[in-house]
């Protein structure tokens, strides 16, 4: 079949709507990402069970343990953000009620990743 | 000029509720119900951090219900929810590349997400058991 778009609108491949595929593509990207960022975080996890506070902050102010969580919890935040949005677009159906809890959704995730991020910076920079 | 009357109910859209169980079915609801569960997941992540953070007394706290006989059980929950959404992505990873989605093979499929996530979440347990 012969395009009918310009080049340029096949590169941004973004539609009628300017939007296009970006939700799909940033939920499947972010989940591949997130495949072993939360493997990482379940092993950091089960390591750290019964280790006291001052072993505790040791090991999650390391660089190396430090900026994968970061990357966990930032990309986490955004899956979440975007599969909850879809859930709440399934079931709510009121215009209203469905704008505020979508606000609410991203204002949780907001808030999650920055409470994290806040936390772990806070740990490896010894507060 | 008098209303139509209804003298039959009208014909509804077949939902959900008409179709025979499958797999399938089952493991996209799970699938959705595993997400929104690590939703909230993730806020006890995001607290444990925010504690550790916060001092010893508040990692004590949140040690000793993380440590709880309902910690733990949350903690199961959580390790099993976050392995079924796992598989259930790279069942959707494979589907994004057009194959899988015959009959068989996709009943096959959920399956096999169902059955990874189990032995996963067992094996995880069972090592760290085992080991510490």
């Amino acid at each position: 079949m012969k395009a009918m778009r310009t080049p340029l609108r096949t590169v941004r491949g973004l539609g009628a709507a300017h939007e296009g595929t970006g939700h799909f593509w940033i939920t499947r990207i972010s989940g591949v990402a997130l495949i072993p960022l939360s493997l990482f975080a379940v092993g950091l996890a089960f390591s750290l069970i019964g280790r006291n506070h001052a072993e505790v902050l040791a090991v999650l102010g390391r660089p190396v343990v430090a900026v994968p969580l970061i990357l966990f919890v930032v990309i986490g935040a955004e899956h979440m953000r975007l599969g909850i949005q879809e859930s709440i677009m399934d079931y709510i159906h009121g215009d209203l009620l469905k704008v505020v809890v979508l606000m609410l959704n991203t204002a949780f995730c907001l808030l999650l990743a920055a409470a994290a991020v806040f936390s772990l910076l806070l740990i490896a920079f010894g507060a | 000029m008098s209303q139509p009357t209804a003298t039959h109910a009208r014909p509804v859209s077949p939902h959900l509720t008409v179709y025979r169980w499958r797999p399938t079915m089952a493991m996209s609801i799970a699938h959705r119900i595993t997400g929104i569960a690590l939703y909230f997941g993730m806020l006890l992540v995001v607290a444990w951090l925010v504690a550790a953070a916060s001092g010893p007394a508040w990692f004590e706290r949140a040690d000793w219900l993380l440590g709880s006989w309902f910690g733990i059980l949350v903690l199961v929950g959580f390790t099993w929810a976050l392995f079924h959404h796992l598989f259930g992505g790279v069942r959707h990873y494979i589907w994004d590349t057009g194959v899988g989605m015959g009959k068989e093979t996709s009943t096959r499929l959920a399956w096999l997400t169902l059955a990874a996530s189990l032995v996963s979440t067992a094996l995880t347990w069972a090592i760290y058991v085992i080991w510490f």
